[in-house]
């Protein structure tokens, strides 16, 4: 089976770009350039000088100890939270800037959840020198403080998006409606593997320098490029995607996905999108969507900002229906608890939607042998607040 | 199951006087409006109209419809309602109806019961601006043909001529002409940018007439969009005054427009 995007952008029956006639110029002209464009010799050239210089790649593959002790397996952690700002979502960023400044684009915008793709952006936005307009959920706001501090400081204008549930979905509304309004001179730099083709296909390939990193760093630990298993927290899915890609034809190794639960599945209040959604139309394309029977897309829930999503990217749809990978969800209290036992055990603090990724311990017991890849995809700085509010610390 | 007797747009497309449509969001301001305004508006002289079939994500939407969308929803609007409102209306109506949204509900309902739905209350066409062409044509325009409804599609001032092109050859009612790069009910007043792009839309000699949206709020407006083109939309201006002076006020509104 194919697990990547066809030229249409379909994975399975998901993807596509089912966009109004205003975006079509943009996303066609994308579309056509994007492959083209990234696989200019000088283009990977700059782009990996970046990743190497400025965001500090190859990031770390470390050996867990005491972690892979506690759970009596080998749990090896990528370290993507010590990239420059602090997460994945800056590998991103990079490629999709120098991928603006080739289609001529001078005006930036974007949507954040968690307020780490926003940060990623607005700094490859002060490197290049380009103006950077962010949109954010107003609650995300209020409960992301340091994060939109971080955008403003860096030059951003941090716009709150007021209408729905006022989180990453209505955010991305407002992008796309930014873009409408702003055809011409606007790229749109989404942080997560959705929207309308090529976007899925683009993230993940930009991300995909996590999974080619990960090969040659286990073959030099463990002599082997394959773990047993991959695991990777998922909201939109880009960390995840970027883990699992080097490996998805790899029929040995086993993906795992973590989805919000929120307070429970079945409480109304989660973003478990593989256990409550169904086929859908959501931001451009045709993927898994949290959604009633009528078709009005439900407001999520996750105590994590960047998980607070009702739908997840179309390859993850595809790994979802047709068996490839293996979906759980953490609640709240399960990734936060998870969240300390990592900074206990092994001296890191994750973000919060890292946590989730670390829950799978609560859910799944791997054997002695099994080497476990984890993507750690962001640092916990932004969620002090958070973590002090849950733990009365 | 096409009918013999002309779809009613087409009819409509070939009386000799500029359009007047208008656009309004079912459920809003109450949930039984829907066919009170119809009525209304059909009896002030009204052309067209278009029934915003309410989504809580409406993308290509401005504020206005935005609220009327989300208010709608609150009141109870569901597909299924609408349709059961609309069961009646070609008795009391006889102007061309479209049913406008956004194609996540219409999918959710699945496409050809909706499309069979449309058939038996008298819709006459359908606009979802998140159906693109290519996956119309590939997958639902057989569908919406076998139940005469009219699939009308948008282009832009950024659109290209070859696109143009293309759109108008798939179109066999109308081209809804977007007035400027925006979201609905966000411009002040047309500009030179605007009579540039109608005059040149107009000089392409399409098959289909035109009729312009977005950005049409008041006399002066339609006026200047009708000058080329077949007729204009209003559909956030409209909203704002039947959010202010109720469903009362219709006959001032559209007596205000020509």
């Amino acid at each position: 089976m194919n697990y990547h995007a066809n030229e249409k952008g379909y994975y399975g029956e998901f993807g596509g770009a089912f966009i109004p006639e205003m975006l079509y110029p943009n996303v066609e002209e994308l579309r056509q350039k994007y492959l083209d464009i990234m696989y200019e010799a000088s283009f990977q050239e700059e782009f990996h000088q970046l990743l190497k210089d400025y965001v500090g790649r190859p990031s770390p593959l470390y050996y867990a100890k005491r972690l892979s002790e506690k759970h009596n397996t080998k749990v090896y952690l990528k370290r993507e939270d010590l990239n420059h700002t602090g997460a994945h979502k800056v590998n991103n960023t990079i490629g999709q800037i120098l991928m603006a400044q080739k289609l001529g684009k001078t005006r930036i915008i974007a949507e954040t959840g968690a307020g780490q793709h926003g940060v990623a952006t607005a700094t490859v936005c002060a490197l290049m020198g380009l103006e950077c307009i962010v949109y954010m959920g107003e609650i995300d706001i209020a409960r992301q403080a340091p994060n939109v501090a971080r955008m403003k400081m860096l030059g951003a204008e941090v716009r709150p998006a007021l209408s729905g549930s006022r989180t990453l979905k209505d955010a991305t509304n407002e992008a796309i409606r930014d873009w409408i309004n702003n055809p011409v001179d606007t790229h749109y730099i989404i942080g997560s593997a959705i929207g309308p083709h090529p976007y899925p296909d683009m993230v993940t390939r930009f991300q995909s320098v996590i999974s080619e990193e990960i090969k040659w760093q286990l073959k030099e630990k463990e002599g082997r490029e394959n773990p047993d298993y991959v695991v990777a927290c998922i909201g939109g899915g880009s960390n995840a995607a970027g883990t699992y890609h080097h490996f998805l034809d790899e029929p040995e190794v086993g993906i795992i996905a973590v989805e919000a639960a929120g307070k429970g599945v079945d409480t109304g209040e989660s973003a478990a999108t593989s256990a409550l959604g169904k086929v859908g139309i959501i931001h451009g394309c045709k993927t898994m969507l949290m959604q009633t029977t009528d078709g009005q897309i439900t407001e999520p829930y996750s105590i994590s900002a960047g998980l607070d999503y009702p739908g997840v990217g179309p390859m993850h749809s595809h790994l979802f229906t047709s068996g490839r990978a293996e979906f759980y969800s953490a609640t709240d209290d399960e990734a936060m608890t998870a969240g300390l036992e990592l900074t206990q055990l092994e001296g890191i603090i994750p973000a919060i939607e890292t946590g989730h990724a670390f829950a799978i311990f609560q859910h799944k017991t791997f054997k002695p042998e099994d080497v476990v890849v984890i993507s750690l995809s962001g640092r916990g700085d932004k969620d002090l607040q958070n973590y002090i509010d849950y733990f009365k610390l | 199951m096409t009918t013999e007797k002309m779809n009613r747009i087409t009819q409509k497309l070939q009386e000799d006087k500029k359009l007047l449509s208008i656009y309004f969001t079912a459920g809003y301001p109450k949930l039984d409006d829907t066919v009170t305004i119809i009525q209304e508006l059909e009896n002030h002289g009204v052309d067209m109209i278009e029934i915003g079939l309410p989504f809580s994500d409406p993308l290509a939407d401005g504020p206005t419809i935005q609220e009327s969308s989300t208010a709608a929803l609150k009141n109870g609007m569901t597909t299924e309602l609408l349709f059961g409102q609309l069961q009646d209306i070609r008795k009391t109506v006889n102007i061309p109806l479209i049913v406008m949204g956004y194609f996540n509900p219409m999918l959710q309902y699945g496409v050809e019961a909706f499309c069979k739905k449309c058939h038996e209350i008298g819709i006459d066409g359908i606009i979802m601006p998140d159906l693109p062409l290519d996956v119309y044509q590939a997958d639902y325009e057989a569908i919406f043909k076998k139940y005469g409804l009219i699939n009308i599609f948008l282009i832009t001032p950024q659109t290209s001529e070859e696109r143009i092109r293309e759109i108008d050859a798939a179109s066999n009612g109308f081209i809804y002409m977007v007035s400027s790069a925006s979201v609905t009910g966000s411009k002040s007043g047309f500009g030179n940018e605007q009579e540039n792009y109608f005059e040149r839309i107009a000089s392409l000699k399409l098959k289909n007439p035109q009729i312009v949206g977005f950005g049409i709020k008041d006399s002066e407006t339609f006026q200047q969009a009708t000058k080329k083109a077949k007729g204009a939309i209003i559909g956030s201006a409209f909203i704002k005054h039947l959010t202010s002076e109720g469903i009362a006020g219709i006959s001032n509104f559209i007596k205000s427009i020509r």
